[in-house]
Formats: structure tokens, C-alpha cells, sequence
């Protein structure tokens, strides 16, 4: 019950984040301070959501051969390889580390 | 379908709206299949977590969102469901700031724009952006259209063939996910100075948190970083 009872939530509450200028604020715009700190939290929680992503609990799930595969990825689109091909790359280098480790 | 892009948009749609959804669909094929793979990691680790078939495709179909979706999977697992959904919440937070932009451009009743802005997603957003600063909101509702049926189907496939956490590993898949936000940061981090201090200063209070507590609640301590917003920008008095 707990695991619907949140997705539910979160299901409802990102629509009315979509919804939620046309409903509220309608033309009127936010304060500058609060759309500052609304821009900056994207990329402060990607920021942290890697982080938390690659090392998990107390750091213990730290694994190299993703690093490399994740720096790969980032590497690949840097250099303006799309999106899809860029994670693929990424993908394969892992697996291909790996298969070389087995 | 060109009834339902009329009535999306009050039932004035011209034929260069439809020209804009259809040209909208077209570019939305290729981020959809970014979503696609990504979808079937969502979905395959839905199942792994104990998550079943219907949940996770319910949540694809009507949260349509893979970042809140991927962060409430994740941190459940390690936090409180209050912990988890906040965290979800979060990360959505940018969905208000492009509501915001997206609003002066959306047409009809106040219902009817709120129902055109649930097409709101990264690459659609992007997608819509005109030159004049403005969007076009059919292209919008046309770029999701593509990403939603393959971000569905995919995390369906993923539930249902759910392949082993071990193969997985092999295959790599575990790096989809993480490669997944490290591009989109990348991409947020590149918008200005600030973001890529708040970014990096996020990253660093996640990383030290990590040694003290979950994930889920290193993620939230990782907001803090969001407070460099009230300091004005530069040219701008405090």
C-alpha cells in the first residue's frame, strides 16, 4: 500500500507542478529570488542524484567499471554525440570492461 | 487525431498547428528512444524491486516523468516513503519554472492549458522553444507523443521480460541510468556559472552525506546547495 500510495503522489503532485502556472499563478510571474532557486534545484539534485546514484550507502557501491561507462557517456556528448548513441557508448564500454574482467 | 489537436487548442487549430504537432512527432522519435532504453531500466529494475507489472507501467502512463520515476525507485529502497517522495518532488521542481515560461504561450480556458502543460518533458520543452523566447505549444504536445508511447512500452518490456540483476550487470545497464542524468546535468550545469556552482556545491554535500546517512535523505541535504539563489545575479542589487 505504502509503494501506491506513492506513486500516486508523486503522479499527482508532478501534474499539478505542470499544471501549476496555469492554475495559480495564471499571467502574474513569481518573485526573482524565487525563480532563482527554483532554476538552481535541477541541477543540484541531478548533481546529487548522481552522487548518491554511483556510490549508494556509505559509498559501498562505488564500481569503477561504471564510472568509466557514466565519464564515457558524458565524454560522447560533450562532443555533440546524441543523447541515445552517447549512453550506448557508455553502455558498451562498461559491458566490454567487464566481459575482459570474467 | 487532428479533432483531438482541435479541441487541445480550442478548437482553432489551423493547419499550420497540425503542420507544427506533426513536425513535433518527428523530432520527438529520437529522444524517444533515448526513453525507450531508459525505460526498459525503469522498468526491469521496477520489477526487480519487487514493483510487479501494473505499478510501473500505470506510472510511466500518467506521471510520464522518468526523473521523479527513477528517483522515487530508488530512494524508497533506502528511505522513508515521506524521504522518497519529497526527493521525487524535488527533482521535478524545474517543471514549475517551465510552466512559468510555457504559460504566456498556452491558449483556451484555464482547464484546457493546464491539460496542454502535462506535455511538459525535457526534451519537448526544448523541442517547442521558438526564437522569439516564445513556445510552440503544438510541436510540444507532438514531441511528447513519440517519447510517451516509447517510454511506456519500454518500461513494459522491461517488466516483462525483467531480466536478471546479474545480466544486467553485465550488460551494463546499470550505467543507463546515472549516464542518463549526468547528460541532462551536463546540460543544466552549462546554462550558467551559477548552476554549475550549485551543482557542483550539490554534488559535494551528497557525496560528504553519503557517509552519514541514506541516499535518499543525502539527496534532500543536497538541496541546500539551491539556496544560492537568493544571492542576486550579477548586475543585480541584492
Amino acid at each position: 500500500m505504502k509503494l501506491w500510495l506513492s506513486v500516486l503522489a508523486v503522479t499527482v503532485i508532478s501534474w499539478l507542478m505542470k499544471a501549476s502556472a496555469p492554475l495559480v499563478i495564471g499571467k502574474r510571474k513569481l518573485p526573482p529570488t524565487a525563480i532563482r532557486m527554483t532554476a538552481l534545484t535541477a541541477p543540484v539534485l541531478l548533481a546529487g542524484l548522481i552522487v548518491t546514484e554511483l556510490g549508494g550507502e556509505g559509498w559501498s557501491e562505488l564500481d569503477w567499471t561504471q564510472l568509466v561507462g557514466v565519464g564515457t557517456a558524458g565524454g560522447l556528448f560533450l562532443v555533440k554525440v546524441p543523447m541515445l548513441l552517447a549512453v550506448a557508448g557508455g553502455i558498451a564500454v562498461t559491458a566490454l570492461i567487464r566481459l575482459g574482467l570474467a | 487525431m487532428s479533432r483531438a489537436v482541435s479541441s487541445m487548442f480550442g478548437g482553432a487549430a489551423s493547419g499550420d498547428r497540425r503542420a507544427e504537432f506533426i513536425d513535433g512527432m518527428r523530432l520527438g522519435i529520437g529522444p524517444g528512444s533515448a526513453a525507450f532504453v531508459l525505460a526498459l531500466s525503469f522498468g526491469a529494475e521496477a520489477q526487480a524491486r519487487g514493483w510487479g507489472f501494473a505499478l510501473p507501467v500505470l506510472f510511466s502512463m500518467f506521471a510520464f516523468s522518468g526523473s521523479a520515476q527513477f528517483t522515487l525507485l530508488t530512494t524508497l529502497a533506502t528511505g522513508s516513503a515521506l524521504a522518497a517522495i519529497t526527493s521525487a518532488t524535488l527533482i521535478n521542481a524545474r517543471y514549475l519554472v517551465m510552466s512559468v515560461a510555457l504559460n504566456n504561450s498556452l491558449q483556451g480556458s484555464r482547464f484546457s492549458r493546464a491539460l496542454q502543460a502535462q506535455a511538459l518533458v525535457d526534451a519537448s520543452f526544448v523541442v517547442a522553444h521558438r526564437n522569439d523566447g516564445g513556445f510552440d505549444v503544438a510541436r510540444l504536445i507532438g514531441a511528447s507523443v513519440p517519447q510517451w508511447l516509447l517510454w511506456v512500452s519500454g518500461t513494459a518490456i522491461g517488466a516483462l521480460t525483467s531480466p536478471s540483476p546479474d545480466l544486467m550487470h553485465k550488460l551494463g545497464i546499470d550505467v543507463a541510468f546515472p549516464a542518463f542524468f549526468l547528460l541532462l546535468a551536463l546540460d543544466e550545469l552549462r546554462r550558467s556559472r551559477r548552476a554549475l556552482v550549485a551543482g557542483l556545491l550539490g554534488g559535494a554535500i551528497a557525496g560528504a552525506l553519503l557517509f552519514v546517512t541514506s541516499p535518499g535523505y543525502a539527496l534532500l541535504g543536497a538541496t541546500a546547495a539551491a539556496l544560492l539563489g537568493v544571492l542576486p545575479e550579477d548586475g543585480e542589487t541584492a
